[in-house]
């Protein structure tokens, strides 16, 4: 019992940058949909829904366009496809002894930035862990879109512009400090960064979708990497 | 606009499913060596290739998102906490921005 408290308020802890950069980013598209024509409450379901950013971007261009429900599903499977890869690595860090149910609840919460700070922790991944991060980040995340879609500018654009960087700055908090005792891993870093810098600087590559090009990456050098430097018994 | 919340209904389905086919279907550990290595460092190039060259546009300022970036990498390598640096890094691009951006 005791144990399940501690992981929710870690996660907790931990889940609080998220939050915050969820909020500056959901702002944004508070203020997209809203001014696409979509109401408060249509805006703030869908963030809260969905809990996705790229995704939902793309799902308003596909509304607008009026486009078909079928051609939505089929954009938001390739955009959203990197969420099934961060799956299939959760599932073999969760901890082996929690009920099952936990996996259905937890696929909610599965973004991008709740995997990379859940994966990376070390030892098993408590379901409790995720809960707390997902108590951080969804108000976040639905707050900041209704607030965006009630008024564009009710934070200032300079507070906007800081809070901006919250997540990149939790993403690097998440995967560098292992990287300092591994020289692998921070090669991987160093190459991934340099790709991803190539594929936004190249124009043929330049044109595919954001979530494409992280599926594209991430099968290619971590794919390479396993290749070339197998992990040994170790998490 | 009746049509919006079938769009949403759609877009929350697919997104749910493809986070939790994978979490159901894999019950079992992985004995593969190589599928093993390969999910260990997913989240590396994940996280690096959606961090960089990203940052340096998320601010207002190239300048201020450059600053964002070494204050992150320099505090994560230093070990501090996920708050610490995703705080510290927002703090640079605030201060700097005050003097940047008019």
């Amino acid at each position: 019992m005791n144990e399940r408290k501690k992981e929710y308020r870690s996660g907790l802890v931990d889940g609080v940058p998220i939050g915050l950069g969820y909020l500056a980013v959901s702002f944004t598209f508070g203020i997209m949909a809203s001014d696409m024509g979509m109401s408060v409450i249509q805006a703030t379901v869908l963030s809260f829904t969905n809990l996705t950013s790229a995704g939902q971007f793309a799902g308003l261009g596909v509304i607008q366009a009026g486009a078909s429900l079928a051609e939505m599903a089929l954009t938001q499977l390739i955009i959203n496809l990197r969420y099934c890869l961060m799956s299939c690595s959760i599932s073999q860090k969760l901890d082996r002894s929690a009920p099952f149910f936990h996996r259905f609840i937890m696929a909610y919460g599965v973004t991008d930035e709740i995997f990379g700070v859940s994966v990376c922790r070390t030892g098993s991944l408590s379901p409790w862990y995720s809960y707390g991060l997902i108590s951080a980040a969804v108000p976040g995340w639905t707050l900041g879109t209704m607030l965006g879609a009630i008024s564009g500018n009710l934070l200032p654009q300079r507070l906007l512009s800081a809070l901006g960087v919250a997540l990149y700055g939790m993403f690097l908090a998440v995967i560098l400090p292992p990287a300092r005792k591994n020289k692998v891993l921070m090669g991987i870093i160093l190459v991934s960064m340099a790709a991803a810098l190539l594929f936004a600087k190249i124009p043929v590559l330049s044109g595919i979708s954001s979530g494409f090009k992280i599926i594209i990456l991430t099968v290619l050098i971590a794919g390479g990497a396993a290749f070339l430097f197998p992990v040994k018994e170790e998490n | 606009m009746q049509k919006v919340y079938l769009y949403i209904l759609v877009m929350a389905a697919v997104t749910y499913l493809i986070r939790m086919v994978p979490l159901v279907l894999l019950k079992r550990e992985i004995t593969n060596t190589w599928v093993k290595s390969f999910l260990y460092y997913v989240p590396y190039v994940t996280l690096a290739v959606m961090t960089f060259p990203a940052i340096l546009e998320a601010t207002s300022s190239l300048i201020s998102g450059a600053a964002a970036f070494v204050v992150a990498v320099v505090l994560a390598y230093r070990g501090k906490s996920l708050v610490q640096v995703a705080a510290a890094s927002c703090a640079a691009v605030f201060v700097l921005e005050l003097f940047l951006v008019r």
